[in-house]
Order: C-alpha cells, then sequence, then structure tokens
C-alpha cells in the first residue's frame, strides 16, 4: 500500500517512496557540485594571469573535470529530484517503480565515479565535449554512457508516474503548468540522451579498438544534438521553478496557462534544432541547414522563453498588485520579499538569464555574427550566464524551500542565506560579463596561456594581446572567485542545515537526508485529496493587460536586445574593413 | 499554496478545446519533441555530410 505524508507547513504530499528518491538524488547533486566548485576555483585561478596556478596538463584535467561535473553532474541529478517532485509530489500519485528509479540513480552514481576515475587518472582531458579524434580512455565514455541510461530509467519513471497519476485519477484535467514544463524537460532529456546514445556507444567502442574511424563532422554534428538539447531540459526545468516559486512565494497564478503551455509546446517543438549554432562555422554542412535550424525555428523557441520572462514576473505583479501593493509601476517589485532567498534567486535568475544569457545567446547564434566570437571566451561567458546565473540559482533558490518541505531541517545561518544570492549574482555578473569582454578581443576559451609564452621560445613567434584584454582576464578571475564564494555559502548552509538544521520532525535523522524514511508514524496510507482546481486552460488573457511593470521591464528588455544586435554587426562591419 | 474556491458552473461538462487536448497528450507530445528534431536536425544534417563528394 502506498504511503503518504503531508507536509505541515506547506501542505504538499510525499510518496515515501518518490520522498527518499528526491533526498538521494537531491543529495548526490549538491556533493558534485561541491566538486565542479573547487574546480572551478582552480580552473579561474588559472585563467586569472597574474596568479597563473596550474601547470598546463592539470589545468586541461581540471577544466575537463569541471565541466563534466558541474553541467552533467550537478544539473541532472537536480532534474531527477525535479522530476519525481512535479510527477508524484504535485501530482499527489505515488511513484511508478520506485526499484527501477533507484536503480536508475545508482548508474547515474557509478557512471559519475567512473567517469571522474578516468579524468583524473590523467589519460582524459578531452574536455566535456570529447571531441574526435581526440582519445580518452574507454571508462570515461562508458561511464557517461551509464550514467545517462540512469538518468533515461529516471525520464521514464517520470513518465510512468503521470500514467499511473491519470489512471488512479489523482487528479482533475490538465496536469499542473510546473508538471508541464517537467514533462518539457523529459521530453528534451529523452531526445538528448538518444543522440548521446547514438554518438557516445560507437566513440566507446572507437577507444576500445571495435571501430576504426569516426567522422569528425559527423560527431559534432550528432554530439551537439546532445550537448545543446540538454541545456534545453535545464530551461525548460529552471523555468517550471520559476513558475513553481511564484506559486509557493505569493500564491501567484499564472497569467495565462494557455500561453504559458503554448510556449512550453514551442520548446518541446523547436529549442532542439537550435543545436545547429554550434556548427555555424563548420565546413561540411550548408548554410540552408544552418540557418533553417538556427534561426526560422529557433526563434519560435526564443519567442518562448520570452513569454515565460514575461508571464513569471507578470504573475507575481498580479498577485502582488491584488495584495495592495498598488502604487506607481514598481510597487509590486519594490515591496517583494527580497530578503527570502527563495524568491531573490529566482527572480535574480530569471534577469540574468534573460538580459544576460538569453541576449548574447541569440546574437551569437546568428551565423555571421557567430564568426566574431566563436571559440573565445565569450562562448563560456555567455553560458555561464544560461547555466549558472539562470539554472543553478533557480536550483539554489528552490532549495532554499526544499530544506524544510522535504527533509524536514531548519535551514541554519538564515542571515548567511539571505545574501548568499546576491553575492553570487554578483559575481557571476562581474564574471560573465568580462569574459564576454574578453572574448570579443579574442582570447581564446579553454587556452592555458594567454601570453603564448612557450609559443616565442619554442618557435619564436610572439603575439599579445591587448592590454585591457588582460586587465579584463584579471577581473575574471576576481569575480569568479566571488561567486565561487556566494556557491560555497550555498554548500555550507545546504549540508550544514541537513545535518546540524533544527529538526522540523523528530526522525528527521543523519540518514534521512540520504533517503531513509521519517518514522513510521509520519506516513499514512490513506490517500491523498483528489487534487482539484482543473488548471483551466482558459480561451482569453485576463481582461487588459494586468502589469503594467512587467510590461515595462519587457520593454527595457526589447530595447537593450534591438541595441546590442546592432552594435554586433556594427561591430563584424570593422572585423573586415572594406576599402 | 492557494486553492481556487470558486469553480465557474458547468466547466465539467464543456468541451475540451482541440489545443488542450493535444497539450494533454503526453506521448504525442513526446512523439512530436524527437521527431522534429531528429528529422530537421540529425537526419538532414547527416545527409548533408554523407553528400559531400570523397577526395580522390
Ligand atoms: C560559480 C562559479 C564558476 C566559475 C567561477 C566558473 C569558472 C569557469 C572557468 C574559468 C571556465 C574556463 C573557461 C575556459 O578557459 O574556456 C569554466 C568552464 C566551464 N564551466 Fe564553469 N564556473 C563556475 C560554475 C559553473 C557551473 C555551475 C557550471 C554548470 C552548471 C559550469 C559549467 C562550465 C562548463 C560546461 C565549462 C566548459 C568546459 C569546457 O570548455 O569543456 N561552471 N568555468
Ligand atoms: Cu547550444
Amino acid at each position: 500500500m502506498a504511503q503518504f505524508r503531508v507536509c505541515p507547513q506547506s501542505g504538499l504530499y510525499f510518496h515515501k517512496s518518490a520522498e527518499s528518491l528526491m533526498k538521494a538524488n537531491a543529495v548526490a547533486a549538491v556533493v558534485f557540485l561541491l566538486l565542479a566548485g573547487v574546480l572551478a576555483l582552480l580552473v579561474t585561478l588559472t585563467r586569472w594571469p597574474t596568479v597563473h596556478l596550474l601547470p598546463a596538463d592539470a589545468f586541461y584535467m581540471v577544466l575537463t573535470a569541471h565541466g563534466i561535473n558541474a553541467l552533467l553532474f550537478w544539473i541532472i541529478f537536480f532534474e531527477m529530484a525535479v522530476l519525481y517532485f512535479a510527477s508524484s509530489t504535485l501530482l499527489r500519485s505515488r511513484l511508478a517503480t520506485p526499484r527501477w528509479a533507484w536503480l536508475g540513480f545508482w548508474l547515474m552514481i557509478i557512471g559519475a565515479i567512473t567517469t571522474n576515475v578516468a579524468i583524473f587518472q590523467g589519460a582524459s582531458s578531452v574536455m566535456m565535449t570529447s571531441y574526435v579524434p581526440m582519445p580518452a580512455e574507454p571508462h570515461f565514455y562508458l561511464g557517461l554512457i551509464l550514467f545517462a541510461v540512469g538518468a533515461l530509467i529516471g525520464c521514464f519513471v517520470f513518465l510512468g508516474t503521470l500514467a499511473v497519476a491519470k489512471g488512479e485519477n489523482t487528479y482533475d484535467g490538465s496536469i499542473p503548468l510546473v508538471t508541464f514544463g517537467a514533462l518539457t524537460a523529459c521530453i528534451i532529456a529523452i531526445f538528448t540522451i538518444a543522440s548521446g546514445a547514438i554518438i557516445l556507444i560507437p566513440t566507446f567502442l572507437w577507444s576500445v579498438g571495435l571501430i576504426s574511424y569516426i567522422d569528425p563532422v559527423m560527431y559534432r554534428i550528432v554530439w551537439w544534438a546532445m550537448g545543446h538539447s540538454s541545456q534545453q531540459i535545464n530551461v525548460a526545468t529552471h523555468v517550471a521553478i520559476w513558475y513553481a516559486i511564484a506559486a509557493i512565494v505569493f500564491g501567484a497564478k499564472p497569467m495565462s496557462e494557455k500561453v504559458s503551455r503554448g510556449a512550453y509546446l514551442l520548446y518541446i517543438l523547436f529549442l532542439q534544432l537550435a543545436s545547429a549554432h554550434h556548427i555555424l562555422v563548420d565546413p561540411g554542412v550548408s548554410s540552408t541547414w544552418k540557418i533553417f535550424n538556427t534561426s526560422y525555428a529557433m526563434y519560435l523557441a526564443v519567442l518562448a522563453s520570452m513569454i515565460h520572462g514575461l508571464t513569471v514576473p507578470g504573475a507575481i505583479e498580479a498577485a502582488q498588485r491584488k495584495k495592495g501593493y498598488t502604487n506607481g509601476i514598481f510597487e509590486w517589485l519594490r515591496k517583494a520579499p527580497w530578503s527570502n532567498p527563495v524568491f531573490s534567486g529566482m527572480f535574480m535568475s530569471l534577469i540574468m538569464f534573460g538580459f544576460l544569457g538569453g541576449i548574447t545567446g541569440v546574437v551569437m547564434g546568428t551565423e555571421q555574427i557567430n564568426i566574431i566570437i566563436h571559440n573565445t571566451l565569450y562562448v563560456p561567458g555567455h553560458f555561464h550566464a544560461t547555466v549558472v546565473a539562470g539554472t543553478t540559482l533557480a536550483f539554489m533558490a528552490i532549495t532554499y524551500f526544499l530544506v524544510p518541505v522535504l527533509f524536514r531541517r531548519e535551514l541554519i545561518l538564515p542571515g548567511l542565506a539571505k545574501w548568499q544570492p546576491y553575492i553570487f549574482s554578483i559575481g557571476i555578473i562581474l564574471f560573465t560579463l568580462f569574459m564576454m569582454g574578453a572574448g570579443t578581443m579574442g582570447v581564446s576559451r579553454r587556452h592555458w596561456d594567454m601570453s603564448f609564452a612557450d609559443a616565442s621560445t619554442i618557435l619564436g613567434m610572439t603575439f599579445e594581446y591587448p592590454g585591457t584584454a588582460k586587465l579584463m582576464m584579471g577581473i575574471v578571475g576576481i569575480s569568479g572567485v566571488l561567486s565561487i564564494i556566494g556557491g560555497a555559502m550555498y554548500v555550507l548552509i545546504v549540508v550544514g542545515s541537513l545535518l546540524f538544521g533544527k529538526k522540523l520532525e523528530a526522525s528527521a535523522g543523519f540518514w534521512q537526508n540520504f533517503g531513509v524514511p521519517l518514522a513510521d508514524s509520519c506516513y499514512s496510507p490513506t490517500r491523498p485529496e483528489r487534487l482539484g482546481r482543473p488548471p483551466v486552460i482558459e480561451e482569453h488573457g485576463s481582461a487588459g493587460f494586468e502589469a503594467p511593470g512587467t510590461f515595462v521591464l519587457a520593454i527595457v528588455f526589447l530595447v537593450t536586445f534591438v541595441v546590442y544586435y546592432f552594435i554586433n554587426w556594427k561591430y563584424l562591419a570593422s572585423v573586415w574593413p572594406m576599402s | 499554496m492557494n486553492h481556487d474556491t470558486h469553480t465557474s458552473p458547468g466547466t465539467e461538462t464543456e468541451p475540451v478545446p482541440a489545443m488542450q487536448q493535444i497539450l494533454d497528450n503526453h506521448f504525442l507530445l513526446l512523439f512530436l519533441g524527437i521527431a522534429l528534431p531528429t528529422v530537421l536536425y540529425i537526419v538532414w544534417g547527416i545527409m548533408e555530410v554523407v553528400s559531400i563528394p570523397i577526395a580522390k
């Protein structure tokens, strides 16, 4: 008989097995974030010209490990927890096949450890993209394959839970919007993992000598179907978390379920095609293919992101105005709970994702402009704005909600928690802006020594970047360290709370953090009350536009976007002077 | 979280709009989300690479 517990604080239902899985996955995520953060520090201190910490070999090894632990292991473990939360808890349903979910979890753990072992043995410093013909050890690929199989199982458990919920009639009407967002993430994840299998299994066979040749262009095309799409899992997930937090903190309802779901549908249909923006300077594929996939189709997905970016603050504004914060255009925002890290983290994630990550992404995804910054530090500048400022910060924000609700512990150091999102954000804003600045001046990504000392001593060639570029890399170093301090604060607060936070439930002990259930008395076999309130997908948005402040924000966004776009075209014109 | 107390009368019996039926059909969405990028990105892209003439 399925057992459920009701969280007295939030009213959320937790199915016993699903709860354990959410905890195990979330804790694994934070452990890998900690590892990734230590590695980020080493990478950053090496790219900071005056420090230049690591020797070249170690730099490339550590950079490979940083990318993989942060982008794959931290993010995807956390996403598994979100999938189980969005299906089981939000639909008030038992989780389908918890045993399979545990198998998936252990495969992911074994895979992650295997790949890390391969990297730190030193002969797999191939960066997370592992482009052929650069060889890594077989167990590097094998670990990634095991990890992916585990994640795929998690996706099927999610879909299975949707089916169980429907079959057992746990909800009325359509699934809630947050669950719909998780479904979008799950669908994109299945495509991502399938593409990964198509490319990584042959590459594994190549590394053990069973296949003699893999075409590099082919590799890049299929690898990026995985590499890019996996970023879109993150986008779909963190947008779902934005909606969830707006509902949790403000009781905000989406301005229009129909519009928000329509935007998610655009994600499902078009977001993955943008994978082609990684291939924009590759020979071998036509401009028709490149431009179709990165422009016509992809702009529909960008439109979807702008819709989400508009409707989430719009919903918050509407909820705040209903509470009486109606003065002027921005009282609703000024009077928002800025000292609650659940809100501040989420809101800054939204703003930074749009202004820093979104705008630069669209601009650099334009075929002609891409050539200016291809393979420069502009690229990691852009994606730290999406995956760190956007996704990671959103995940951090929801964690502050989950520690009491899911883990039944009070947060320790609430004063520190209040500051954490700000320190992290200030660090990341400067870090990404100055990386992009250095990239615009040509400083390469994935490069150990921007002074090219070896080239001059060995080959007698000299090349020097402008002094500004070096200065910018210094600022990248300092602001990178600041953001890492912000990240360390998060890890400290979360780990500290799980270990030493005041118990909100007497049986929430040490092992309960890793998935051991609470005392039997917390759970009951009675089925949760059926989830009512069918999200009516109404025919019209609410009458008029009830969020003038959000409208102003949107206009500011569009103007920034247009200006930045034209600056880049102007800049392109000066890269190739015509006389 | 807030619960809406007023449900407009008759929502149960109204026909479900076509768009909502599509959005509620999760396996249709799964199919579309995989088929579209597979055809437009992977298959089309690989066909272009395969059709590059081999150097002599
Ligand atoms: C918060 C502090 C962080 C700092 C200071 C930081 C710093 C850096 C630096 C300096 C690089 C090297 C750029 C280069 O030389 O090409 C890098 C690469 C990278 N980072 Fe981070 N990072 C942070 C967090 C993250 C997070 C949270 C993620 C993912 C969720 C992430 C994902 C990556 C990836 C994928 C790469 C590229 C690796 C490659 O080129 O193969 N980083 N990071
Ligand atoms: Cu991409």
